[in-house]
């Protein structure tokens, strides 16, 4: 049983040692990476993603209840306890999406795959747009709908106990929802996020810089207060991107009404 | 010195792999010597012989059959491997008719499969990949884990006793195991014999009969409506 991970610094970018030395994350932790383009958050995820053990040019470690993982963990990819969804995961196979999860489940070993199946799709299309036809081939389906089903997949049908997240805020796939539904199974999930609102809903933030992991911060109570204004802001401009998706025109007056109803903007 | 075998559809990686296992051999103080077999075209023998300096062959199989063109070389080719004074000879080939399997018995056999060529793959190789050793399936950086999941399964329910190496060869990731068991496979050992049967027989169109239809040959011949091979007259 997982129930912690711990990532032991190693070197940044210009071979200085990290100014932080080591983190733990504990099961149910949300924990998102933040920093500039280039700063290094990608590499930590695939050094996690990878079980580095001082044989990636950043030289850091990555512990399960503070020791190094079994072997077993690569050996089989099945046995693999973290799942990672980046902007650029696929699906390539052209199977039929029901018949895909169905194979997916069986090999997991569930009792009852097409119960499984189902909650997997009803959890996908919970964070897309346009709900996703079982009947479809799984390339037919829109990048939304491709990142919405690999994180369900990832989640109900994988069960990975660890799951990571590379800028999920860019595949128009449903954030605030994301971030709810996901706290209720208890996992650790890192994201990697340009996105204040899931920065924020996020029990900490890694900040990295020059390919350092520079800071750990704890969200505080003055930014959960400031998080629900910034959710407010958010849901704005999405109202104001579905009413354009819908093929809406956004009149002065739709747009002025709109203003009107944010409390932050009112006080 | 051992002989190692490596089979696998074209573009599906063999090369890239062996590179970084011939890389990590050299640093391990070990010398490798390497044969290519291919039908028209290949190059890895001046490319491997620039980048590591070891004695490499190649054959062009031309009209026969590459796999049968290996088993025609290969016992030359292992002479002249241990002349060189090599630990490994390596052997790349083709494998494109998907009904022989390359390998030679008690040597390390492996097959290379790429993850992104879709999940029936595994189901259509054949003796290539059921009489191997090993499976590398490479290109794992480019399809979802639920996907690597899937594919592995349909390798092991072809091959269920393989030993399955996933890779991303082109960034180097995942060739550590397949060096290990490099190491710990059998010497050579003569009578050499190929592992499992080659398939049946000549046909006319192997000698170079070009009309289209059963009826025009004789030999092993099969019509469109009968799946059993006969011998017509």
């Amino acid at each position: 049983m997982i129930e912690q991970i711990s990532i032991i610094g190693g070197f940044g970018k210009n071979g200085q040692p990290e100014p932080v030395k080591r983190v733990d994350f504990k099961m149910g932790d949300v924990i998102s990476i933040v920093g500039q383009t280039g700063s290094g958050k990608t590499t930590l995820i695939d050094d996690i993603e990878l079980f580095a053990n001082e044989n990636t040019p950043s030289g850091r470690k990555i512990l399960i209840n503070g020791e190094a993982p079994e072997s077993r963990f690569s050996n089989n990819v099945s046995n693999h306890p973290i799942a990672l969804i980046t902007q650029h995961t696929n699906f390539l196979s052209d199977m039929q999406v029901y018949k895909f999860l169905l194979t997916h489940a069986s090999i997991r070993g569930s009792k009852d795959p097409s119960a499984i199946v189902e909650e997997t799709i009803d959890f996908a299309n919970q964070l897309t747009g346009e709900a996703i036809d079982l009947n479809y081939a799984m390339t037919e389906l829109s990048g939304g709908q491709t990142r919405a089903l690999l994180i369900a997949d990832a989640v109900i049908i994988g069960n990975s106990p660890i799951i990571l997240l590379d800028e999920i805020e860019n595949a128009g796939i449903h954030r605030t929802r994301a971030l709810d539904l996901l706290k209720r199974y208890e996992k650790i999930f890192i994201f990697v996020t340009h996105d204040p609102r899931i920065a924020l809903l996020s029990d900490c933030r890694i900040v990295m810089k020059n390919g350092s992991m520079n800071d750990v911060i704890t969200t505080g109570v003055e930014e959960r207060k400031v998080v629900e204004v910034i959710k407010e802001l958010d849901d704005l401009l999405l109202d104001f991107r579905m009413h354009i998706r819908n093929g809406s025109v956004l009149t002065e007056k739709i747009f002025e009404d709109r203003l009107k109803s944010v409390k932050c903007l009112n006080n | 010195m051992k002989a190692i075998i490596c089979a696998g559809t074209p573009t599906s990686g063999k090369t890239t792999v062996l590179k970084h296992v011939i890389s990590k051999l050299k640093k391990k103080g070990h010398r490798s010597a390497f044969l290519k077999i291919d039908v028209q075209y290949a190059d890895e023998d001046t490319l491997f012989k620039e980048e590591f300096g070891i004695p490499t062959r190649k054959v062009y199989s031309g009209e026969l059959c590459p796999d049968h063109c290996n088993v025609m070389v290969l016992g030359d080719a292992i002479e002249w491997a241990e002349k060189e004074g090599a630990d490994f000879l390596i052997v790349e080939t083709a494998g494109l008719c998907l009904r022989c399997s390359p390998y030679i018995e008690g040597s390390l056999g492996i097959v290379v499969l790429e993850a992104t060529s879709g999940m029936n793959l595994p189901r259509k190789v054949g003796p290539m990949l059921s009489l191997a050793d090993i499976a590398v399936v490479t290109k794992i950086d480019l399809i979802s884990q639920a996907e690597r999941e899937v594919f592995r399964a349909r390798v092991l329910e072809a091959a269920p006793e393989i030993s399955i190496a996933e890779t991303d060869a082109l960034h180097g990731i995942g060739i550590d195991p397949i060096v290990e068991q490099f190491c710990k496979s059998e010497s050579v050992n003569y009578p050499l014999y190929l592992r499992g049967n080659p398939p049946v027989g000549t046909c006319t169109i192997c000698v170079g009969k070009k009309e289209i239809g059963w009826k025009q040959h004789f030999g092993v011949v099969r019509p469109l409506e009968n799946q059993n091979f006969y011998r017509g007259e």
